[in-house]
């Protein structure tokens, strides 16, 4: 039951990288782009962004009720980097719907715009030093260490900034070949593909660099990666991947590239649920929190199992339904 | 300032923000459902007018509240680590349907806003109806938890361990009903009477018929709610009685136990000497409205120690606003209906909508007023007679910073939004003007 939960856990993370993390990277990708794509990824996202961001919400209900010590140790030590993602998600949610909602006017849409993109740049940038935080092993419960050693340390580090960095780029290739869907435009597409492909390179660029720092802070990324198979296995898939996606990126097959880049990130994200297994947070005593350590008593699981199951089955339909709506169906509104 | 005091500053904050936002968006898309429902019904244009007009501020309200919530499900294990950690597992079951019941408002929301064009008329319609209904059941899932907090069940409580946890008994916890129904109440009566005031006062200004067809919409939703909602009251203030005595003294500032207690009205608390000055007092009131029978036996704070007191003062005032605000939306709501009986012209009387306009704000302010009765009332537990705040604090030295960046944050939002709104209304009048 608990390795169930687990999986919908996963599942929902996956799916909030690959919906949520679209929409963020919508903003970065405004950002590297000068505005360029800001009418495109408007249209793109706004039907859609809250349910989006529904996913995270699920993450946090499902730690809390069913794994509460990841939930409290994590908000405890990783306090800092997820105030300032807090803070990302209030300022790009407002500032993207006022652009979207105030009536049109220059310079308070251009102030909105520029919000919208930095604090979408610095949100994805901080989730993924938590992300980092996480994984790192750094995080202290002795709390008669000074502030430094419990609230910095674990996330102020080469390793977790990498992680933020990979995750900027990853979020804004994702929404850079999202949104080369969206447009009919020859100059728009050129344009995206270009940016697609300086994105790849720095995408593989940025990964190396979570590897390299990850042996500097003294983790050993690659070894573990290495000796799980299941994880060598994403992580062959997912370098598989690359060239086909530069391929059809210079083809500009749209449908080939949005599959293979969802699965190329979904092998990544596998990946690494795949070595941290069944760990949910290393602590630096070496007193991992696992899944079994963490979960909550059974008849609380079987509760939550059922409201999630229940959840899914009514959740699922809606979402394919608004995704139907908008996004395969290309009647002009 | 110290920590604690910080923390619990920064919950209130945040949390007062949210239950604004999040009242409008569970509200707003009824009013919306009755104005699409009056233009299949009635092809007025007006009404169309007016549902995709609100439907521009209830899209800004929606996200606020939608990121303003998000941010609470993480504050909650930021702040309060300890509590989080034993309570998560027991009253964590109302959020996870929360959460179902959250995504189906966010997609049903997402469809209606933008599926003008993509829906027919019936799906769009019913969509809205998806909408409102997804929210009551949102808000009502969130206020069964906090009624947890209230009404603590569902487990026992070993060592300071939660064992036998029950999530189910814990969700239908004693306080869930009262609490839900004089919250969902409370927010109709809010929300339709600042929209009716809104509109009143533009009404005054330029006597529009999308005005009138808004006011009419929003009153009749209001006037029902503000007269259901002293029974509302009377119920929550029975169970406050029977689960939480001391919390029922803090509002009446009680501090004698005592048979025929009297209602205290008003009045100014000095807890040093347990008493209350200046105060109008009716005998006997407080023991019928607490238990039915005017010579009941009412617990004054006296049973309790001293250091189980929550703050007696800011609890008495919170309660007392409340109740006045209360009574006021109650007495519009009576003149409303009488009047929709009565006369037939009566939107063209200044006087009546002055006094809606000067109403605008009061519902959420009794919002306000009753969020810290119930909770500054449950002080110093944060769950109710098993836990208290200050010992599920987070070891996090710095707090008062955090409540700083987090207060400056939500106080410039709050004046973006009233700005966004005020630019709305300029357009909708000038497009009304333009058309003239």
């Amino acid at each position: 039951m608990t390795e169930t939960i687990i999986i919908i856990l996963g599942i929902c993370l996956l799916l909030y990288v690959l919906l949520g993390g679209a929409d963020f990277g919508g903003g970065i990708l405004e950002l590297i782009s000068r505005g360029k794509a800001s009418g495109i990824v408007a249209r793109a996202i706004a039907p859609v962004w809250e349910a989006n961001h529904v996913w995270l919400i699920l993450v946090v209900v499902i730690l809390f009720v069913g794994f509460p010590t990841v939930y409290s140790t994590v908000l405890t030590a990783l306090h800092i980097p997820v105030l300032l993602v807090l803070l990302g998600i209030i300022m790009r949610g407002s500032a993207f719907t006022f652009r979207h909602y105030d009536i049109e006017e220059e310079r308070p849409k251009a102030i909105y715009s520029s919000i919208f993109r930095y604090s979408s740049l610095i949100t994805t940038f901080f989730l993924g030093v938590t992300i980092g935080g996480i994984i790192l092993g750094e995080i202290s419960q002795d709390y008669s260490k000074g502030f430094f050693t419990i609230y910095m340390h674990p996330w102020l580090n080469l390793f977790s900034f990498s992680m933020g960095v990979f995750l900027v780029i990853l979020f804004a290739f994702l929404a850079n070949i999202y949104t080369i869907g969206e447009t009919r435009e020859e100059e728009h597409i050129k344009r995206f593909t270009r940016i697609g492909k300086y994105l790849l390179i720095a995408l593989v660029g940025s990964g190396a660099l979570v590897f390299a720092t990850a042996e500097i802070e003294g983790h050993p990324l690659f070894y573990e990666f290495y000796h799980s198979i299941p994880s060598m296995i994403c992580f062959i898939l997912a370098t598989i991947a690359l060239p086909f996606l530069w391929i059809y990126l210079n083809q500009n097959r749209r449908t080939r590239v949005r599959i293979i880049a969802a699965f190329q990130t979904s092998m990544i994200v596998i990946g690494w649920f795949a070595i941290q297994f069944p760990v949910l947070v290393k602590i630096n005593d070496g007193t991992d929190i696992t899944m079994q350590s963490a979960a909550a008593p059974k008849q609380v699981q079987l509760q939550l199992l059922i409201a999630l199951i229940v959840g899914v089955l009514i959740i699922f339909p809606y979402m394919g339904y608004l995704y139907k709506t908008f996004k395969f169906d290309n009647k002009t509104s | 300032m110290d920590e604690f005091m910080a923390a619990r500053l920064q919950m209130g904050v945040s949390l007062g923000f949210h239950i604004i936002f999040a009242c409008i968006g569970m509200v707003m898309p009824w009013f919306m459902f009755v104005a699409e429902w009056k233009w299949l019904k009635t092809k007025n244009e007006v009404y169309l007018d007016l549902a995709k007009a609100w439907a521009k501020g209830v899209a800004i309200f929606f996200a606020v509240g939608a990121v303003s919530g998000t941010v609470l499900s993480f504050e909650l294990g930021m702040l309060w680590p300890t509590f989080m950690e034993h309570a998560g597992p027991i009253f964590g079951m109302p959020f996870s349907w929360e959460g179902t019941a959250f995504f189906v408002e966010a997609i049903a929301l997402g469809l209606w806003l933008y599926g003008w064009n993509r829906l027919n008329d019936k799906v769009h319609l019913y969509t809205g109806m998806v909408v409102g209904i997804a929210g009551v059941l949102s808000g009502i899932f969130v206020i069964s938890a906090n009624a947890w907090m209230n009404a603590p069940s569902g487990f026992d409580w070993v060592n300071g361990q939660a064992e036998n946890i029950d999530p189910v008994a814990a969700m239908f916890n004693k306080a869930w009903f009262a609490q839900s129904h004089h919250m969902i109440i409370a927010a109709f009566s809010a929300t339709g009477f600042a929209v009716a005031g809104i509109h009143a006062i533009l009404y005054l200004k330029n006597k529009l018929e999308i005005h009138a067809k808004a006011i009419a919409i929003s009153l009749a939703f209001a006037s029902v709610a503000a007269l259901l909602q002293p029974l509302s009251g009377d119920h929550a203030a029975k169970t406050v009685a029977e689960l939480q005595p001391a919390k029922l003294a803090a509002f009446e500032s009680h501090f004698e136990t005592g048979k025929g207690a009297s209602l205290i009205i008003g009045g100014i608390p000095d807890v040093e000497n347990r008493e209350v000055n200046y105060a109008i007092k009716i005998p006997g009131f407080l023991s019928f409205l607490a238990h039915g029978d005017f010579n009941a036996e009412v617990k004054g704070l006296e049973e309790f120690p001293e250091d189980e007191w929550p703050p007696v003062p800011i609890t008495h005032y919170s309660f007392q606003l409340m109740v006045a605000i209360g009574m006021f939306l109650a007495a519009l709501g009576i003149i409303f209906l009488l009047g929709s009986w009565k006369w037939k012209h009566w939107l063209e009387k200044r006087w009546w909508l002055t006094l809606l306009f000067i109403a605008t704000p009061l519902g959420f302010i009794a919002i306000q007023a009753g969020w810290i009765v119930t909770e500054v009332g449950r002080q110093p537990w944060i769950i109710y007679g098993i836990m208290k705040t200050k010992d599920s604090l987070t070891p996090m030295p710095g707090i008062q910073y955090t409540f700083y960046t987090v207060s400056v944050v939500y106080l410039l939002l709050s004046f973006i939004v009233i700005w966004l709104m005020s630019r709305q209304i300029k357009m909708l009048q000038s497009k009304y003007q333009s058309n003239d």
